[in-house]
């Protein structure tokens, strides 16, 4: 005990601490990402007829792509942005039974594959919403963008504003402070973090989206992606596909530069804890106003899988289900779900560890080489699948074979894809950890793993949860990147419900909606399980009084 | 140690139990993976997402030859050949399955592909080889894309349908066809090709009167057929669809304009650098055999090459295998995909 505290006070601790936090999520960025894309890049640079990544660039039209795809992936952020808004209002102020009920649902978009979302999309705006007249083009790519996303402001930001602490808001009131400009003064500083962390994150899986611009786009919106997968697989052309990547890394890099300068403002820290209140009087309306807002945006085509799940042929019937069971044709549905969860556990197991060693490394340590390492775990989300695709069938090749038909590697790609998530969700919520109850808790005598364990994951448990059900239904929903990694019976449900939509019959199509409301229904029991898990922990600490974990230290 | 401290404990301790759980599961999952790759002998088969065989005739294989037949989706037919061309001589896997004729050029170039000719070939096969290089890919099946054709919607109309892929553009059938962009669906890029196979010199007049009689254009199939197609799923708007000739037998009540079929060949070729090559030299023979044929209609829509096959009963009533098709060699195709798709983005996107 008496050497742990010393070694806490002492100078060099901390310095050697450094390294170790930045390290591990570093090599494992540098050999799941760095070294396939490299591999990638010089066998571009090699290539026969091999272009400069300036002529390619001059070649593909790629300024206006990066226009195009700037601008979209922004409007889908601000659009998801003020739709979360409400939600956002409510889980974080209003004491409300079935919170918790809906975090969860606000999270399963997240895990549906892109391509059933768009035919999910194309079903209601040409069916029940025919009147918009959106049925293709940016608006409607922009809705599916906030279908899909709006979960990530709603469990970040709600995060935050429940970390908030309302005394500071009573004391700006009675110094005479309207509400307005209580929640100007006191809330939006402490929330900007979060915000812009979420915002970036949106801004990024919206610029490397896919499915959703080709499905929604009628043929006539291109963007990056869209046009590195046109260039790899389409013409087989690797220097322009590698080099519209570089200009796609450069865009997320600013995108990350901007986030980070907004969102790292000094904000003064937070205490832990917050009474929400029970709604009344008009605050009642104002809740009906914002479930009837969630079930609209959330429910709505979830529903319509449903019942397209359910009417096979226009028939109400329960074959797509039965069908799930079947292996005429090889595996079942459900034995995919089996290997799906599996890889995804085990993937949202890696994230979570990387992730939250690469969010330490950044909120305490702030050398040159934790942000460097900060920055290169964030990048792979807004890579192309198709560039990394390609990177890993060249890097695995130059492996031995058993060491490249391991099981882990498809988890550990999920889990790099995953891993900017639990970065971007846990960078705010660590930075926000007072360190005054820190050090309290450290000159009482805990060790540094006790600090970190009764200070900093209590306090950043309900964003740590967030953080562990978006690892996992990212990993479970991935379809790109592990299309290209894929080994004998790994067929993930993603996987499968496009084989099923690409064949003709209403039964295979029913049985591919079955399939996608089965991946819902798992993912929103593992998120269920999640929230449980981490939930317990605020709980217990409200019990032991409202003070905080500076008391039980 | 305090009271105060056994409570703090607690947690460290569920963390570090936690951890090794974790630890462990990695490993035995890891450990998993090693044992089971030396167990039996295998051939391991890579193949587009949509390859289906029954069970039953997949154990056959194994049966017969002793191997155990792995298989590995790897994506789309485009997908397929890209990763096959991107690693010559250090393959995934010992053969490949579903590289099309639309894709074939680019293995063939990368040479990424070992010579081998199946004696099924002349049962069929041969006909449908690639003109060049007709031992480094064996035909296995075709995929016929054809436009489909909603009867009742016709009947209910009152108006004659269709019965040539010219009638398209008539005044009649203003608004009423669906069609894929050929960038990012195989069928759509079969459609274009047959009609660049249909009217040679006139392709793109024909696209801009098919654009002027308002063709609607969407991003893959599985949007055309079973959302815009008024005899698909989502009771769409639209009575005819660019599908295939085989999918009238899913979908009672249509029937296709056989007139200008384009024949989408689906090839298996062994991997340059295999590590069983007699196992992937079996595959190729399995592929060929007579089971496998007969059930390649049922299994993944398409008709198999060997002629002595008997399509199932209601394909010979309501999905017969066009006489005549489109034929393009993959080369031409590869040389001038670049150029077609550019035309066609200029004609049907103004």
């Amino acid at each position: 005990m008496a050497r742990d505290r010393e070694a806490l006070t002492l100078p060099g601790f901390r310095v050697a601490a450094r390294p170790a936090f930045a390290l591990l999520p570093m090599l494992f960025t540098a050999a799941v990402f760095v070294w396939p894309l490299g591999v990638l890049a010089a066998r571009a640079a090699s290539a026969d007829g091999g272009l400069s990544v300036l002529q390619a660039w001059d070649r593909t039209d790629a300024w206006s792509l990066l226009g195009v795809t700037a601008a979209q992936a922004a409007a889908s952020a601000l659009a998801a942005l003020i739709v979360a808004a409400p939600i956002v209002w409510l889980l974080a102020r209003i004491r409300l039974p079935g919170a918790g009920l809906i975090r969860v649902l606000v999270t399963l978009p997240f895990v549906l594959p892109t391509v059933v979302v768009g035919v999910a999309f194309r079903a209601l705006l040409d069916g029940p919403l025919e009147r918009l007249d959106i049925s293709e083009g940016w608006p409607a790519i922009i809705l599916a963008h906030v279908f899909l996303n709006v979960a990530v402001v709603v469990r970040v930001v709600s995060a935050a504003w429940q970390r908030v602490d309302q005394r500071e808001v009573a004391a700006a009131r009675s110094l005479g402070a309207g509400p307005l400009r209580a929640f100007v003064d006191v809330v939006v500083p402490r929330l900007l973090p979060a915000v812009a962390s979420s915002l970036a994150l949106i801004f990024l899986f919206c610029s490397t989206s896919f499915g959703v611009i080709v499905i929604l786009g009628g043929g006539r919106a291109s963007t990056l992606e869209t046009e590195i997968y046109l260039q790899g697989i389409g013409y087989g052309h690797l220097s322009e596909a590698v080099a519209l990547s570089v200009m796609q890394i450069l865009l997320v890099l600013a995108a990350l530069g901007v986030a980070r300068a907004v969102g790292s403002a000094r904000v003064p820290p937070a205490a832990a804890g917050m009474q929400r209140r029970r709604p009344r009087g008009v605050v009642r309306v104002a809740v009906a106003g914002v479930l009837a807002w969630a079930v609209l945006w959330l429910a709505v085509p979830v529903v319509t899988l449903v019942v397209r799940s359910l009417r096979p042929g226009g028939q109400w019937g329960l074959s797509g289900y039965r069908a799930l069971v079947d292996d005429t044709y090889g595996e079942s549905a459900l034995g995919s779900l089996r290997y799906s969860l599996t890889s995804a556990l085990l993937a949202a197991v890696i994230a979570v560890a990387v992730g939250l060693l690469t969010a330490i490394a950044v909120t305490r340590t702030g050398g040159l080489v934790s942000r460097v390492g900060a920055v290169l775990a964030v990048v792979p989300l807004g890579v192309s699948a198709v560039t990394l695709g390609f990177g890993y069938t060249l890097a695995l090749a130059e492996l031995p074979y058993s060491v490249a038909a391991s099981p882990l590697v498809v988890p550990c790609v999920q889990a790099l894809i995953a891993i900017p998530v639990v970065v971007g969700v846990m960078v705010p919520a660590l930075d926000q950890v007072p360190s005054r109850q820190r050090d309290v808790a450290a000159s009482l005598g805990a060790g540094p793993l006790r600090v970190f364990w009764s200070v900093d994951l209590r306090l950043t448990a309900r964003s740590l949860g967030a953080a562990t059900a978006f690892a996992f239904v990212m990993a479970i929903g991935e379809f790109g990147a592990t299309t290209f990694l894929a080994r004998p019976n790994t067929t993930t449900i993603p996987v499968l419900i496009g084989q099923l939509m690409g064949r003709p019959g209403p039964d295979n199509l029913a049985t591919a909606m079955a399939a996608a409301v089965l991946l819902v229904a798992v993912s929103a029991l593992v998120v269920a399980a999640v929230e449980i898990f981490t939930g317990t922990g605020r709980v217990r600490r409200r019990r032991e009084g409202g003070a905080g974990v500076a008391d039980d230290v | 140690m305090t009271p105060l401290d056994a409570r703090r404990a607690r947690p460290v301790r569920r963390a570090r139990r936690a951890l090794a759980i974790g630890l462990v599961a990695v490993l035995a999952a890891g450990g998993a993976g090693c044992a089971s790759s030396d167990s039996t002998e295998e051939v391991s088969v890579m193949t587009h997402d949509s390859f289906e065989l029954p069970q039953t005739l997949i154990d056959e294989f194994q049966q017969r030859t002793g191997y155990k037949l792995n298989i590995v989706r790897s994506g789309d037919a485009g997908q397929l050949s890209s990763v096959v061309s991107l690693t010559p001589g250090s393959p995934k896997a010992d053969a490949v399955f579903g590289i099309d004729n639309t894709f074939a050029a680019r293995p063939i170039e990368a040479d990424a592909l070992e010579p081998y000719t199946p004696r099924a070939a002349d049962q069929g096969a041969s006909e449908y080889a690639v003109p060049e290089h007709p031992d480094l890919l064996t035909a296995v099946d075709h995929g016929d894309v054809c436009v489909n054709v909603d009867e009742a919607w016709f009947d209910n109309a009152g108006v004659a349908p269709p019965t040539s892929i010219d009638d398209l553009t008539e005044p009649r059938y203003k608004d009423l066809t669906v069609v894929m962009d050929p960038a990012t669906s195989s069928p759509g890029m079969g459609f274009l090709l047959s009609t660049i196979g249909h009217y040679q010199g006139r392709t793109f007049d024909y696209w801009r009167a098919l654009v002027q009689n308002g063709v609607r254009v969407v991003s893959g199939w599985e949007v055309a057929y079973n959302q815009e197609f008024s005899a698909g799923e989502g009771r769409g708007s639209r009575p005819l669809v660019v599908s295939y000739a085989s999918s009238p037998a899913a979908t009672p009540g249509t029937h296709a304009i056989l007139d200008s079929c384009f024949a989408q060949v689906e090839y298996v070729g062994i991997l340059r650098g295999a590590r069983n090559v007699d196992g992937a030299r079996k595959l190729v023979d399995f592929l060929l055999s007579p089971d496998v044929q007969a059930a390649l209609p049922t299994s993944m829509y398409v008709y198999p090459v060997r002629k002595d096959t008997r399509l199932p009963t209601d394909w010979r009533l309501r999905a017969p295998s066009p006489s005549w098709t489109v034929r393009m060699s993959p080369d031409v195709i590869d040389k001038n995909r670049e150029k077609w798709l550019d035309q066609w983005r200029e004609t049907v996107k103004r």
